[in-house]
């Protein structure tokens, strides 16, 4: 054992190979991806990791890997899981024969998420077992433990951490090297009567899986990861049950003088029923602290409606918790001391003078906002409809480009706009697609509109990386989290095979050529893609700036009105470009009209 | 007991490897650490922070408003939103240079500096305004304002820590290539009165 300074995805990722995994998939999503990554970056032997083309394919390729008897891990957010939810439902009825931990990472906030979904309710959906953690030391020895359950009862199990453990750091103890496990998968055996779904055999499982759920909340009762903290003083006729990160908000409020019984779940699901009993012998009200949905309220309301128990069970569906958004220090101490009769500590209004707002926004230099910009240009005035998708290029939604009219999930884009095209054929109709979501879910929508006779322009901004979650390889780059390089996979070459006859592929940073390009591709009749081709700013690093000649402009703040390039600024009524963040990319020497720009080299 | 600290600035400023070194100085130095960090979204230009927690008897890696003993600001407008985080008689360390987002030239809130450091200096009880554009200009660099930062945070003694251990952890965690301007940049807080 060694000491390490970790933060939580990483002790993940390492609590995984201490346990001999032998394969690891996954797609990125904050705030899961440094687990995947990490592994790569730490493991030895054999072990197996790949970035998925999608959420789907990771769980697929897993659940094979499982069948053939090797350790399998998932890696994803929580909206991963729904792409991936339809193997997974299914995996549960078929069982796994080497251990399959499910990885998936929740978002309260949400902080970098569309939405504030449980995965603790889905676990309740699926029937899979899952773990929550408090903190990085639990979530490295949860991991293994997870592995363990998983391959003695068969069954996928979650670790679901939330964004504030993934995210954040402690010093924690870890295995050397040399104690990880090393486990030779014994191989895939043949067994129809296993491997291959039926109804029949789904309501054979079903039954099993309800009993084994049954004499797994009873085994989680007597599990250290689920424990009772005894209360004291005055206020030991109250309880509060807590989960994952809240549980370290109550400690933190906690004092000794009124010390409410704590009951903390490190297993939602199975719920650990007896314990839950035990907790609420002698206390006339709980105050459930969690983050999400409220399972643990739940659960605890339907252990005192079938243990005859008068425990008034209070939280997120009595308004005693606030019902969404992420829990604080200091949300959960106004809880608590509401609930306990202390005095609340009542907000100040705030004396602070205006404050400038920060949205994130496209790099400066970042290609996505040329190619925007090309099409702002191109369709100046007329009716259209500019569907976006999940990437950096959301952020394209900003003032002053204004270009994402609809966002929803990956991929959706693209059918979207079809569905607006066949309410109102008269308008025209884009989908912006960045390139991993396009490989991730956007092929399909192609087809969809091709085959079923839209009208509308497929933009793919083509930016050779997964560029929001970090910059992940994806099939498009040609290389692999093994470390290959490999052939890519165009998309020039995809479009062209589902049928398209216009497919073409400008660089968004030669503005006029983009701005006819689009014009020209916009009017011609059914589905045709234009790909803007250049490279993320972030990794192609380029050195060159661009700079103003004060005496040449004449302060009409075009660039900066038209562009919101974080680099251009105005001061003493000219405009100014920061050396530090500029990366030279022309797109505002383009656009002044008296030519006082220059100095940048376009990629 | 225990301190703790709140970085802050914009994505992009360098505030995550700031807290890694003072995590790293500490944990040399025997002592436990927790910390949290913004990754994802607001990376791209958002404001970011970090919390640091060092010491005993700490159970969340985030910090509640009204209990940091130390403010690290990148940026004076974002020492002014993570003000609520400062304890009364906390202390502020604060780089000057505001940077100011495309949204208050486009029609959202402005900037407005003066209002902003005069707020920061009748609210703070101990403010170190550190001249970000001349440190810049002195050393050559503007990439190594974390560590001109951390030398003027550790100078304010609300840490236990001294430049020492702060330089020791920028030898274990900075690229050789950067070492020659860290190592300048936590001295220049030195030698700055
Ligand atoms: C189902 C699902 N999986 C993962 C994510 C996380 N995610 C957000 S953006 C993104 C990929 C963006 O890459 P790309 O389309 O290439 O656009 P870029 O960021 O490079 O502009 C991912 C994986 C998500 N939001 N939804
Ligand atoms: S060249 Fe102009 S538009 Fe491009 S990054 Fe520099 S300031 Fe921004
Ligand atoms: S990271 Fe790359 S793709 Fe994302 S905004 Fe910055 S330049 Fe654009």
């Amino acid at each position: 054992m060694h000491t390490e300074f970790l933060m939580g995805n990483e002790a993940i990722a390492l609590g995984a190979l201490a346990a001999g995994v032998n394969v690891v998939a996954g797609y990125p999503g904050t705030p899961s991806t440094e687990v995947l990554e990490t592994v790569a970056k730490r493991k030895e032997g054999n072990v197996y990791v790949e970035w998925s083309v999608n959420e789907k394919a990771a769980m697929e390729v897993a659940a094979g890997a499982a069948y053939a008897g090797a350790r399998a891990l998932v890696t994803c957010k929580q909206v991963g899981l729904n792409v991936a939810s339809d193997p997974l439902m299914s995996l549960e009825y078929l069982g796994v024969k080497g251990g399959m931990v499910v990885l998936v990472a929740d978002d309260p906030g949400p902080i970098s998420s569309q939405t504030e979904q449980d995965t603790r309710t889905f676990a309740q959906f699926s029937k899979v077992p899952c773990l929550d953690p408090s903190g990085v030391q639990e979530a490295y020895e949860m991991v293994q433990e997870a592995f363990e359950l998983s391959e003695r009862i068969g069954s996928p199990v979650f670790l679901r951490p939330t964004t504030r453990v993934d995210h954040g750091y402690e010093a924690i103890e870890v295995a050397e090297q040399d104690e990880w496990l090393v486990r030779q998968p014994e191989g895939f055996v043949k067994d129809s009567s296993r491997w291959v779904i039926f109804p029949r055999l789904s309501v054979v499982n079903h039954a099993k899986i309800e009993a084994r759920n049954a004499s797994l909340s009873d085994e989680f009762s007597a599990s250290p990861r689920n424990f009772v903290l005894p209360g004291a003083g005055e206020c030991a006729r109250k309880g509060i049950a807590t989960h994952g990160i809240s549980y370290t908000y109550v400690s933190d409020n906690l004092d000794e003088a009124c010390l409410p019984r704590v009951l903390r779940v490190g297993t939602p699901f199975p719920f650990p029923e007896r314990l839950a009993v035990e907790f609420l012998q002698g206390l006339d009200e709980v105050l459930c602290v969690e983050e999400l949905d409220p399972v643990i309220e739940r659960a605890l309301i339907a252990v005192c409606g079938r243990h005859g128990l008068t425990t008034k069970i209070r939280g997120k569906l009595t308004g005693d918790v606030q019902p969404s958004g992420e829990n604080t220090v200091e949300s959960v101490g106004e809880a608590i001391a509401r609930f306990l009769g202390k005095e609340v500590p009542q907000p100040q209004p705030s004396d602070a003078p205006q404050l400038p707002v920060r949205p994130p926004v496209l790099c400066a230099g970042c290609p996505h906002r040329a190619s925007f910009y090309a099409v702002k240009k191109a369709m100046g005035k007329r009716k259209t409809i500019y569907c976006g998708d999940i990437g950096c290029y959301t952020l394209g939604n900003a003032q002053p480009l204004d270009m994402v009219d609809t966002c929803l999930c990956m991929g959706a884009g693209i059918n979207i706009a079809q569905g607006v095209f066949h309410v109102e054929p008269d308008t025209a109709c884009f989908a912006f697609v960045g390139d991993s979501t396009f490989f991730a879910s956007g092929i399909t929508g192609v087809v969809n509109a091709f085959y079923n006779q839209a009208n509308l322009t497929v933009v793919i901004l083509d930016n050779s990386t997964t560029a929001m979650t970090g910059h992940q390889p994806h099939p498009g780059t040609g290389r692999t989290m093994m470390g290959e390089v490999v052939q890519k996979v165009s998309i020039e070459a995809i479009l062209r095979a589902i049928g398209l006859t216009t497919v073409e592929t400008v660089n968004p940073l030669d503005h006029e050529l983009a701005v006819e390009t689009v014009r020209r591709v916009a009017d011609e009749p059914g589905v045709k893609a234009i790909i803007f081709k250049s490279p993320c700013v972030v990794l192609a690093r380029p050195q060159a700036t661009s700079k103003v000649d004060a005496s040449a402009c004449i302060g009409c703040q075009r660039c900066i009105r038209e562009l919101g390039c974080p680099a251009l600024a105005l001061r003493d009524g000219k405009a100014v470009i920061d050396e530090t963040q500029c990366s030279g990319c022309t797109l505002c020497e383009q656009v002044c009209p008296v030519g006082a720009i220059s100095g940048g080299e376009r990629l | 007991m225990n301190v703790n600290i709140v970085l802050c600035g914009v994505g992009g400023q360098g505030t995550v490897l700031a807290s890694k070194l003072l995590a790293a100085a500490a944990m040399d130095r025997g002592l436990p650490v927790k910390t949290a960090e913004t990754i994802g979204m607001a990376q791209r230009g958002g404001s970011v922070f970090s919390h640091v927690r060092i010491g005993e008897g700490v159970s969340s890696p985030l910090i509640g408003r009204g209990r940091a003993d130390l403010i690290i600001a990148f940026e004076p407008a974002e020492a002014v939103r993570q003000l609520p985080f400062l304890k009364p008689e906390g202390t502020v360390v604060v780089a000057t240079r505001p940077i100011v987002p495309a949204s208050a030239l486009t029609g959202g809130p402005a900037y407005e500096l003066d209002a902003i450091m005069t707020y920061l200096e009748d609210k703070v009880e101990h403010l170190v305004l550190v001249d970000a554009d001349a440190a810049a200009r002195d050393l050559g660099s503007s990439k190594c304002l974390n560590v001109v930062l951390l030398g003027a945070a550790v100078r304010s003694g609300v840490l236990s820590l001294t430049t020492e251990d702060v330089a020791k952890a920028i030898k274990r965690l900075v690229p050789e290539r950067f070492q020659d301007l860290n190592a300048r940049a936590l001295a220049y807080a030195e030698c700055e009165p």
